[in-house]
């Protein structure tokens, strides 16, 4: 039977509407509202909303705060990423060697996945809790007097940062297991043959067989840095004095608590794009250097 | 889903009990009506249960009373119901929201409702200082339900064996530093013990206002579109809070964490913590030394803000059911059931004549730390509340913050928040 055109045309489109209809609701609405929003000032009662141009980014640049959690934010993504990637292939290799327990060792990476950020929070805060928390009580032990490890602006966004990693790198563990899984025992033995040492035959063969495991380990941690934000709730509400605080925390912040849907739409606009930016960076540039199979 | 189907059928059969032999079930009113729970879980039923009470008494008032979590998700949740057409009359919301709500358009004053002399004399029924959050520009927006103060437990255990007289907890702020000195117990460098620790993440602002207080000095004026944040007085009590840290070395430098801190107490890390009377029951029920509670100590004055919840009435709703919302605030206030409220929960009593109910008076007299906060309402103030709300709080948080992490001086710190307040408020003056 042949069909014309314009008939598996039609027969497309159907099939893709219903990913449509939802990303469309769900997604492009949304972004472009956000984005016509941004260019409106903040209405109530008394003043209706009206166009103001770009008077919410130039407040943008005036804003210190705004600043200060994009400063944060870089750190956290800085530190996160490259920490929790490199945890996670280490583990990888760890727990899919020949292991007793193994088992219960790829479990035991895995636990701090599934538990739900809230709860896991709330067990750190008594971890970091000056005098009574497990860390004071541990290094008590060793006569290291106990520190306000939440209220210092000092430690408070590294102890963030390790909460995060902690979360992430048992993740990203079981990508790169199920990767490791997937390679050939033939190329162990070759390399073995051919004299290569065990560092040699990582770097030359198994980091680059991972490559597209990495790739998309990095996008996700990328992404989480910025999405990440549930702990801040519970831990510090970005303080003290903003040295926690994360650009989405803050937007969270602007349009709930201030309510001020102008600028934080304002705010998420310059999120979509730095997130855009770094996508796109990624897949012209990475791409290249990414050997699928 | 299943707890509101529960609901909906309880409703049903009572209605059905009670209304068969009435006809006249086309005059019944409908409210729907928001309030959440700050301090946790079993108030739900409390409030349920006095609702349903409510129904009983007035079978052509149908009350669908909607928990919505902590204060911040009851504001967002009541003001989405209302933006999006779905009806609510009447909501507990955080007393403070009332600029935001006036702005908003989103309320109406209790003076345009209220009708009778009766209904009148009501209105002027409640403590004072609990009023002050409810009432601006010269009428009465919001009606007093789940409020507290801010009171200091001390632990006399801890009193005594600093030889300090657990009986005369410290009154002056002179006097708390010199207790704290003598409470703070040090092992080397490690401090086992610290005389005194006050929060100052979460909700900095509200600690800061007893301070500001007992110096003499408020944080804003009732129309909500001016701060005195650096007033000289207000500058004196950051300084004195941030000594209590780096200069007296009575509590922990660095921020101290909401949260936690009665752990602290409870676990002996420090002798004296300022907190919510909203914590009385738990620390009740969980301390294992001989507590006491105390109003906080005086500079130049007493002082402590009020906190906690009021009772709005939203400006979409028909004059009967403005009526019906009436009949079920004034339900819900009644001193009876005040006084049952307080007892569960800790929350203050909203006026005299609660603490004259027989329960009440029994119960302070088992239990007199009861009757601190009611006593220190005298002393209180408002709770800080401006126009622009959350972002004037955060100025001021941020403030105290960056000052006890010693970034900034109380001077310049608070400098800096009063420039910035002004220029938000300055639209509304």
């Amino acid at each position: 039977m042949i069909r014309r055109p314009s008939q598996s045309h039609i027969h497309g489109w159907l099939l893709l509407m219903p990913a449509a209809v939802f990303l469309i609701a769900f997604t492009y609405y949304p972004t472009i509202a956000t984005l016509a929003k941004s260019f409106f000032s903040q209405g109530n009662a008394i003043k209706p909303s009206r166009f103001v141009g770009l008077e919410n980014y130039e407040y943008l640049l005036t804003d210190e705060v705004f600043w200060k959690v994009v400063g944060n934010n870089i750190i956290y993504a800085a530190t996160t990423i490259p920490i929790s990637i490199g945890l996670a292939m280490v583990m990888a290799l760890w727990v899919n060697g020949k292991l007793p327990f193994k088992s219960l060792a790829r479990m035991s990476y895995f636990t701090p996945t599934i538990l739900p950020m809230i709860a896991v929070a709330n067990i750190w805060l008594f971890f970091y809790t000056p005098d009574i928390g497990l860390i004071d009580q541990v290094a008590g032990v060793f006569g290291i007097s106990g520190h306000n490890w939440l209220g210092d602006p000092d430690t408070v966004l590294g102890c963030i940062i390790i909460i995060t990693i902690w979360k992430e790198a048992g993740f990203f563990m079981i990508f790169y297991l199920a990767a490791l899984q997937t390679l050939s025992p033939e190329l162990e033995e070759a390399a073995k043959l051919e004299g290569a040492g065990r560092w040699y035959y990582f770097r030359r063969v198994i980091f680059p067989l991972l490559m597209p495991t990495t790739l998309f380990v990095l996008i996700n941690a990328i992404i989480n840095s910025f999405k990440l934000v549930d702990q801040l709730f519970i831990l510090t509400k970005g303080g003290p004095d903003n040295s926690s605080s994360l650009l989405l925390y803050y937007i969270y912040e602007v349009a709930f608590s201030f309510l001020d849907q102008a600028y934080a739409s304002t705010l998420t606009v310059v999120l979509l794009i730095a997130l855009a930016v770094i996508a796109i960076s990624q897949f012209v540039f990475l791409d290249k250097k990414v050997h699928y199979q | 889903m299943l707890t509101k189907l529960k609901h909906h059928a309880g409703k049903w059969t009572l209605a059905a009990a009670l209304g068969l032999g009435m006809a006249s079930s086309a005059s019944a009113v409908d409210l729907t009506m928001y309030y959440p729970v700050a301090v946790g879980g079993p108030l739900t039923k409390v409030v349920d249960g006095m609702v349903e009470d409510f129904e009983k008494a007035n079978p052509d008032i149908n009350v669908n009373a909607i928990y919505a979590g902590n204060y911040n998700d009851a504001r967002i949740k009541a003001l989405a119901a209302l933006q999006s057409g779905e009806p609510a009359q009447t909501s507990v919301m955080f007393s403070i929201d009332i600029y935001e709500l006036i702005e908003q358009g989103a309320i109406v004053p209790y003076d345009d409702v209220v009708e009778t002399e009766e209904e009148k004399a009501w209105l002027n029924s409640f403590y004072p200082a609990l009023m002050e959050n409810g009432k601006t520009q010269g009428k009465t927006w919001g009606i007093p339900f789940q409020r507290s103060t801010i009171v200091m437990y001390y632990n006399k255990d801890a009193f005594r064996e600093a030889g300090l007289d657990p009986e005369n907890p410290p009154a002056t702020w002179d006097e708390l530093v010199e207790a704290g000195k003598k409470l703070t117990k040090k092992n080397g460098d490690t401090v086992e013990q610290w005389g005194a620790m006050i929060p100052s993440t979460g909700y900095p602002y509200w600690m800061f206002g007893a301070l500001a207080m007992q110096n003499g000095q408020t944080l804003m004026n009732s129309e909500g579109n001016e701060t005195y944040f650096n007033a000289p007085a207000t500058i004196e009590a950051l300084q004195y809070w941030q000594d209590l840290g780096n200069k007296h070395g009575i509590m922990p430098s660095g921020t101290i964490e909401w949260a936690t801190l009665r752990q602290n107490f409870l676990e002996g890390k420090t002798a004296m913590m300022w907190h919510s009377t909203g914590n009385l029951t738990a620390v009740k029920n969980d301390a294992s030394f001989d507590f006491g509670v105390a109003m906080l100590p005086a500079q130049k004055r007493r002082g402590t803000p009020t906190g906690g919840g009021n009772f709005y009435i939203f400006e979409k709703s028909s004059p009967e059911e403005r009526k019906a919302a009436i009949k079920l605030i004034r339900f819900l206030t009644e001193p009876e059931r005040t006084a049952e409220w307080s007892i569960g929960t800790g929350y203050l009593g909203t006026g005299p004549d609660a603490y004259a109910t027989p329960e009440l008076t029994q119960y302070v007299k088992d239990f007199p730390p009861a009757a601190v906060a009611r006593d220190q309402l005298e002393f209180a103030t408002a709770e800080l509340s401006t126009f622009q709300n959350g972002r004037v709080r955060k100025l001021l948080d941020d403030a105290i913050q960056s000052v006890l992490i010693g970034d900034k001086t109380p001077a310049e710190a608070l400098d800096s928040a009063q420039k910035q307040a002004d220029r938000l408020l300055k639209n509304y003056r």
